[in-house]
């Protein structure tokens, strides 16, 4: 599993690459009670909009951190989007992406350095 | 990800109860130029029901309240109410002459063209010997602003002074009475929108009003007091802290207007379908800011007007997204907006003209470029709960 600092994780299978939000976004973001998901076969550039998740207080984008072209989404997340705060390492992935550019992966950090990244918060 | 709140602490002003936020690991967010408390671990969902249900204990005292006191009182109790009453009416559209002794009147400071400057409570104290004096509780974001404008209309013949260096507590919910009236010993007797001060500590002043549509209190009390009555109350099982987040959705629930979200000084008492705040006898005298054009708008009916939406699918509908009509033409804004934990669906209050705005019209409201289904309800979205003696 890759991080950003914007903290998503991205887990890459082959060339499909799976994105989710961190444990610690979702804590951040508090109670979600909303996903947007994009559309199948949708093209991303990195650093477009990927998803929104929505809490009470507010509507947060979440950014391609790769570019690529989604393969599957998530749904069981939209009709139940409090899995996003329970599982969002695991069970609430948002999007499956097949890689456009491999070498954008370069620019991640692993886990121990996110780990890292996030102590400097 | 973007949207994670920022720690800039170190510019803001604290609560006299910071401390106790962060000793519950609150996640702390600027506010009004205050650092406070958004939501505590349990979140604002749970801090929501919480308050429905039992009794969530608030920090409002970024708010702003304050006693406006004349310099020179004669001693007769009626007399005296009438010289402060006429220093604070020429701001608002409220009548304070004629409140009762002990009695809490919710109004508004109106501009030069009636538009909103701020929405507020005024109130006459119960005590004879101290008539001659209102007890005033304005916005946060506002403060600095109103009590100049105050300090102005009274110089000369009354005194400002601000209480924002104490703390101000709401306890709101169905058990909020219960609780408190072991630790401040009649104030279950008093009925909503009655205030009097009580003997507590160095006195605490406790009104029997909220932002919650709830059944609850307001306690003004002073900051040496302030901490043994806050973890006196958290120690109550029936008491749980709530964050700004959950005040801002329950308040969205009861229907009760933000400043600075859906109302701001383009914006008329009629507009905002807050005409109940024109005091009867304020209108027949027609001597509050901005009379012409408000009895104007109240004759003929305003161009636009504060609605109730329910957002029957999608995406929540917030602040700054546009409401269209059935053929897709763009009629109003929304101005507050988001999901309602007590209805398990999104609600939002906006403006629109008076043709839409009858509850039952379909409308639309645009978030993020797509047309979603929403309809016009009747405000409040969930009851009040609002305890009236006889």
């Amino acid at each position: 599993m890759r991080f950003t600092k914007d903290h998503e994780w991205i887990a890459v299978d082959g060339d499909v690459a799976t994105i989710g939000i961190t444990t610690y976004a979702a804590e951040q973001l508090g109670d979600v009670v909303f996903v947007e998901l994009p559309e199948t076969g949708k093209s991303l550039k990195l650093g477009d909009s990927l998803a929104v998740v929505e809490s009470v207080k507010a509507a947060s984008d979440v950014f391609a951190p790769i570019s690529g072209e989604v393969t599957e989404v998530n749904e069981a997340i939209t009709g139940a989007p409090e899995q996003v705060n329970q599982s969002p390492e695991r069970a609430a992935w948002f999007a499956k992406v097949r890689l456009t550019n491999p070498a954008e992966l370069d620019g991640l950090m692993d886990r121990a350095a996110y780990d890292a990244y996030l102590k400097g918060l | 990800m973007s949207g994670a709140p920022m720690s800039i602490a170190e510019t803001l002003s604290q609560t006299v109860l910071h401390a106790r936020h962060l000793a519950l690991k609150a996640r702390m967010t600027p506010f009004a130029g205050y650092d406070m408390p958004v939501q505590y671990p349990d979140g604002v969902l749970a801090e929501h029901r919480w308050t429905r249900e039992k009794a969530g204990l608030f920090d409002v005292s970024h708010m702003g309240p304050a006693f406006l006191t004349l310099n020179a009182k004669s001693g007769d109790a009626e007399a005296d109410h009438a010289a402060i009453s006429a220093v604070i009416e020429p701001l608002i559209c409220g009548d304070i002459a004629g409140l009762k002794p002990g009695q809490l009147r919710y109004t508004l400071l109106l501009n030069e063209t009636g538009g909103i400057l701020d929405d507020l409570m005024v109130g006459r104290p119960l005590a004879p010997d101290r008539q001659g004096m209102l007890y005033i509780v304005v916005n946060a974001g506002t403060k600095d602003a109103d009590f100049l404008a105050i300090s102005k209309a009274a110089r000369g013949v009354a005194t400002l002074s601000r209480a924002d260096d104490r703390a101000l507590l709401a306890l709101q919910g169905p058990k909020a009475a219960q609780v408190l009236e072991p630790l401040i010993p009649g104030v279950a007797a008093l009925s909503f929108m009655q205030f009097r001060r009580f003997d507590h500590g160095e006195g605490v002043v406790v009104s029997r009003s909220g932002y919650t549509g709830e059944d609850g209190f307001e306690i003004l009390i002073h900051a040496a007091d302030a901490d043994a009555l806050w973890s006196a109350l958290i120690a109550d099982e029936r008491v749980k802290p709530i964050g700004l987040g959950a005040r801002d959705s329950l308040r969205l629930e009861a229907g009760l207007p933000l400043y600075g979200h859906d109302l701001d000084d383009t914006t008329s008492p009629v507009e905002a379908a807050l005409t109940f705040a024109l005091s009867k006898r304020r209108r027949a005298a027609a001597d509050f800011p901005g009379a012409a054009r408000i009895l104007k708008a109240l004759a003929e009916g305003p161009t636009r007007v504060r609605i109730g939406l329910e957002v029957l699918e999608g995406a929540p509908a917030r602040e700054g997204a546009l409401i269209a009509d059935e053929t897709g033409a763009e009629i109003g804004v929304v101005t507050s907006g988001g999901p309602s934990p007590s209805l398990g669906r999104s609600i939002a209050m906006g403006y629109a003209p008076p043709a839409f705005a009858t509850p039952g019209q379909t409308l639309r409201v645009i978030v993020r470029g797509k047309a979603q289904a929403a309809r016009v309800a009747r405000l409040p979205f969930v009851p009040h709960t609002y305890v009236r003696k006889a």
